[in-house]
């Protein structure tokens, strides 16, 4: 082929790579680590979900159809490439922004929040199409601008992510909004973003902390902040999930009360137990043990995110893989803060563990821009 | 646009994306710490303390209530018994949304009027926490089963098997046997420690009677067993039982055919009997009319019913037996004239003239015998107590004087509590001149000791004190508290017996006890109209007594309030003459006449317990 032979002899460097016969795993655009580290940990969540949700075959049937529709929806991320992925990512948003804006006027819900949409008996929630449209609009926005951006582009920037967070806050769905919020301003972190800014914006959230809690938050969510500072004070109330979850785990001990022997789980004193709270059941049933499995995992996931992340060909492909790495690490840090009672209770689930086909969904999504940025092909730009 | 003019440059872009990179890895490696140092806290360093919290949570201790020591009669005949009842309760505790829950049970249960208003009532009533409260007793099989069916939709509220104190003779002792009740304010504020852990489980505490007498007997130890529950509270396994021990069982002295007769022969008056086993003291009959059923107040009386009875002139809740103070009348007179034996006041032949009155020295006064002119010339001590003459009788309480009166009398039980093992026993009164001066700051004049003599004037004594008084006389002065419970478990009871500090020449004994059976059996005797039939010899002493009242000052109509001033009658006996087995008080209030009244009603009673005797022999030789 001559005009491979010319091009060799352009860049005799990138050409020893393009030599090398293409692996499997290249060609058909998989991780192999990460995809071994999502099996082990959705094998291990499942193993915890089936006691957690009282033996209960639906939802491990349930769990199951997710985790291969999710893994599918993986492997098709994959094999895009990331300029079609930039080239979408204006619409992924501008779509995402609208169905927002739908549920301010259509959406149902329950419990004074409206965050679905009914779209001919099928419901979902918009603002997990946000979840990755935000960092993928930003990472578009920023990659094609000279880094570190400048205040013009911070400004913009900001724009795109105070959006979609906004709306979802009406909706309201303050713990949505801040995860979204943090996902776009990661970006913008690994981006470059001056040290300045950051330290500055971090001076105004102190200073309008105050204000915030006085006229910016809802009852209900003042209410639990207060509750996580003294859960005592309402045994039975809100009080109630905290001082369960805490029991729960701090009786498993570091070798836990075995497999399906959690009292506190099984006897239902633990609630939320198969969702937000499960991995109470998993400390309370396997301990420190188990708890220190589940971190090894998690940190292996993550290690392996950070390593794409860094080994990406393009800007585009660091900042995207970088956001969404640091993002997934967000979801556990919050779910796990919140059961052992550090941070006040939110909504987030245990990522690839909890039960919940959009979250793992929505997820596995992420992981397939991984793989995609980690098995695009070395190419040379000019 | 202007950045296009701009070169990117990526090496730049690269070298600050790793230090960005690193610096997020180190943010993390930093956050991972911190929740690990949080699961070492919460497992490791706190381990014990959650396992406490987590067991605390899940096992839980539940008392169970020991089953009520059960009431026998001498035969073995049941009068309190313990029955299952199907109780629907709450527990607040454990309910979210009250009125909710009560909207639904209405659908399932059709309440009377009233039911749900005393429930809220015992709702408001100081209760131990998660201590069920009732809203419905004696549940139907249907009822049970639709509550059954809606259990997920009513937490806290359940369907408990109980046993509950049944009382199948009814109103027949209604007040010696007494009740159970509900556990109130006032009881439950003077419990202890121990007596509150010793009726955790159990809601019903003896109210009166010997239900309350020998409530720490009946009552036994209560068990506990720790049980596994989930988060509703639902029991799910039994992790360890200790058994409760039931109560002990009561055997009764008391004879449920002479109690039924007793009862019986009392009919629509008001009135009381009591009847002794001379040889023990034990109580064959308590009767006290008009009376109630005592089942109603098991499970808690409805207003209106008790309302009823409470403000009923008949006081049915009265026991007239050991409260009611009656003048003894004529009752006294053989112990009387015994104590004047004893102190030489008269002898046998000593006799007074009767003209129908008798008359103090420098006493205008005139005495009257209730016989209209007399009983005739000359009457002595023999005469006197057959035909119950009020002269003689105050000829002898005028030189007996009130001091060897009062002492004498004191032997035989009057004026003090005789000890029987029911609760609330009234004294009487057995007047002496230190009394008089201290309650009334009078001193004691001749014609007091007349009245004393006569059992009347300041004289009241309960029927149990005269059954008392009789079975003393029957068995020739010894004393023995009257008891109502022979048996507790398979422990018997001692009596308390007192020998007879005066020592009475025997001959004194044989002469008055003549003279009472002369009461019945002479040609004379007061009582003579209830021999007719009698196949054994009774010895007896009839009795009238001035109505002093025992009722409250109510607001009577006329016609009611003549028959209320009636004269009482009495009557006391004791049989079979020769070898006395059974003594016997009777009061018929407003009943005119001892001899009339209450004579037959006491002639039955010891009829009724020959019956008893011959068939228990019957039985006995037949086995």
């Amino acid at each position: 082929m001559s005009s491979s032979a010319d091009f060799r002899r352009q860049m005799p460097e990138a050409s020893r790579d393009l030599r090398q016969p293409v692996s499997l795993s290249q060609r058909w655009h998989i991780d192999l680590p990460l995809l071994v580290l999502l099996l082990l940990l959705g094998g291990f969540g499942l193993l915890v979900l089936y006691s957690a949700s009282g033996q209960n075959i639906y939802y491990m049937k349930r769990q199951i159809m997710f985790f291969i529709l999710a893994f599918g929806v993986m492997f098709t991320v994959a094999q895009f490439r990331l300029k079609t992925m930039e080239s979408w990512a204006v619409w992924f948003y501008g779509g995402g922004v609208f169905l927002l804006i739908m549920v301010l006027f259509f959406g149902v819900g329950a419990k004074g929040a409206q965050r679905w949409l009914s779209l001919g008996g099928f419901r979902f929630q918009p603002s997990e199409i946000l979840k990755l449209a935000v960092p993928l609009m930003v990472t578009t926005y920023l990659s094609a601008r000279i880094l570190p951006p400048r205040f013009k582009h911070v400004f913009w920037t900001l724009t795109l992510i105070g959006v979609p967070t906004l709306l979802i806050m009406r909706q309201p769905d303050l713990g949505t909004s801040l995860l979204i919020a943090s996902s776009g301003l990661l970006v913008l972190f690994f981006a470059g973003l001056s040290w300045k800014y950051i330290f500055s914006a971090v001076g105004l959230v102190v200073a309008s902390a105050w204000p915030m809690w006085q006229f910016g938050l809802h009852d209900y969510q003042r209410q639990r902040i207060l509750t996580l500072l003294n859960p005592e004070e309402d045994k039975l109330g809100a009080g109630w999930n905290i001082i369960q979850s805490k029991t729960a785990i701090g009786s498993g001990g570091f070798d836990g009360k075995g497999w399906l022997n959690g009292t506190q789980s099984q006897l239902n004193f633990l609630p939320e137990s198969h969702t937000d709270f499960i991995i109470a059941v998993l400390a309370e049933e396997f301990g420190l043990r188990g708890v220190l499995l589940l971190m090894t995992l998690y940190i292996l996931i993550l290690g392996r995110g950070l390593w794409i992340a860094g080994n990406a060909q393009t800007t585009f492909g660091r900042l995207l893989a970088g956001s969404i790495t640091f993002t997934f690490f967000i979801y556990i840090f919050v779910n796990i803060g919140m059961v052992t009672g550090l941070l006040p209770v939110v909504g987030v689930p245990l990522p690839l563990v909890s039960h919940g086909g959009t979250s793992i969904v929505t997820l596995m999504m992420g992981f397939g821009i991984l793989m995609a940025v980690s098995t695009e092909r070395r190419r040379v730009t000019i | 646009m202007s950045e296009l003019h701009h070169i990117k440059d990526h090496h730049t872009e690269a070298r600050i994306f790793t230090r960005r990179l690193i610096f997020a890895a180190l943010v993390i490696v930093l956050l991972l710490s911190v929740l690990l140092v949080r699961f070492y806290n919460l497992q490791i360093v706190n381990h014990d303390e959650y396992v406490t919290q987590s067991d605390r949570n899940r096992v839980q201790v539940q008392p169970i209530p020991p089953t009520r020591g059960l009431i026998y009669d001498r035969h073995g005949q049941l009068l309190a018994n313990n029955r299952p009842s199907y109780t629907l309760n709450i527990v607040k505790e454990q309910v979210d949304d009250l009125d909710q829950a009560l909207l639904v049970l209405q659908t399932l249960i059709n309440f009377r009027d009233g039911e749900i208003e005393k429930f809220n009532k015992r709702l408001k009533q100081r209760r131990r926490p998660f201590e069920p409260v009732p809203l419905r007793f004696r549940l139907t099989e249907e009822e049970i089963a639709r509550v059954a069916v809606n259990e997920y939709r009513l937490p806290g509220v359940k369907v408990d098997a109980e046993l509950v104190r049944d009382y199948p003779t009814g109103e027949l002792l209604a007040h010696s046997v007494g009740y159970v009740g509900r556990i109130n304010d006032r009881e439950l504020e003077r419990f202890d420690e121990e007596t509150y852990r010793r009726y955790s489980g159990t809601y019903t505490i003896g109210k009166i009677g010997l239900e309350k007498q020998y409530e720490a007997e009946l009552l036994g130890e209560v068990g506990y067993q720790y049980v596994e529950t989930n988060a509703r509270g639902r029991v799910l396994r039994v992790l360890e039982r200790i058994d409760p021990v039931p109560g002990a069982n009561l055997r009764l002295y008391l004879d449920s055919q002479v109690q039924q007769m007793a009862h019986q022969s009392l009919g629509e008056n008001r009135g009381s009997v009591v009847a002794i086993e001379v040889a023990t003291g034990g109580v064959l009959a308590m009767a006290s009319t008009p009376s109630f059923n005592p089942n109603l107040f098991v499970t808690g009386i409805s207003y209106k019913d008790y309302k009823a009875l409470n403000e009923s002139l008949d006081l049915p809740l009265y026991n007239r037996s050991i409260q009611g103070q009656y003048p003894p009348g004529s009752t006294l007179k053989p112990m009387l004239g015994l104590g004047a034996l004893h102190h030489n006041v008269v002898d046998y032949r000593y006799s007074v003239p009767d003209p129908g009155y008798y008359q103090l020295e420098g006493d205008e006064r005139l005495y009257r015998d209730w016989k209209r002119g007399g009983h005739g010339s000359r009457i002595n001590l023999r005469q006197a107590i057959t035909q119950s003459c009020d002269i003689y009788y105050y000829d002898m309480a005028f030189r007996m004087g009130i001091d060897r009166m009062h002492e004498f009398g004191v032997h035989f039980g009057l004026g003090q509590k005789v000890g029987i093992d029911i609760p609330s026993e009234r004294k009487g009164l057995w007047p002496s001149r230190q009394w008089k001066r201290e309650s009334r700051r009078l001193p004691w004049f001749p014609g007091d000791s007349l009245n004393v003599g006569l059992g009347q004037g300041y004289v009241l004594a309960t029927p149990l004190q005269l059954a008392v008084m009789t079975a003393t006389m029957a068995r020739k002065g010894e004393f023995i508290a009257p008891k109502m419970v022979y048996k507790v478990g398979d422990q018997v009871l001692s009596a308390k017996r007192r020998a007879h500090e005066a020592q009475v020449n025997p001959s004194h004994w044989e002469h008055v006890h003549s003279a009472m059976v002369n009461v019945v059996h002479g040609l004379k005797g007061t009582a003579q109209g209830v021999r007719r039939g009698m196949n054994y010899r009774m010895a007896g002493k009839t009795g009238t007594a001035q109505v002093v009242g025992i009722a409250q000052e109510e607001e009577y109509d006329s016609e009611k309030l003549l028959e209320r001033q009636r004269d009482h009658a009495l009557f006391v006996a004791y049989a079979p003459a020769a070898d006395p087995q059974i003594a016997v008080a009777v009061i018929v209030e407003n009943g005119e006449s001892g001899s009339s009244s209450a004579a037959p009603v006491a002639r039955k009673v010891i009829d009724a317990y020959m019956a008893s005797v011959a068939s228990a022999e019957e039985r006995a030789s037949e086995q």
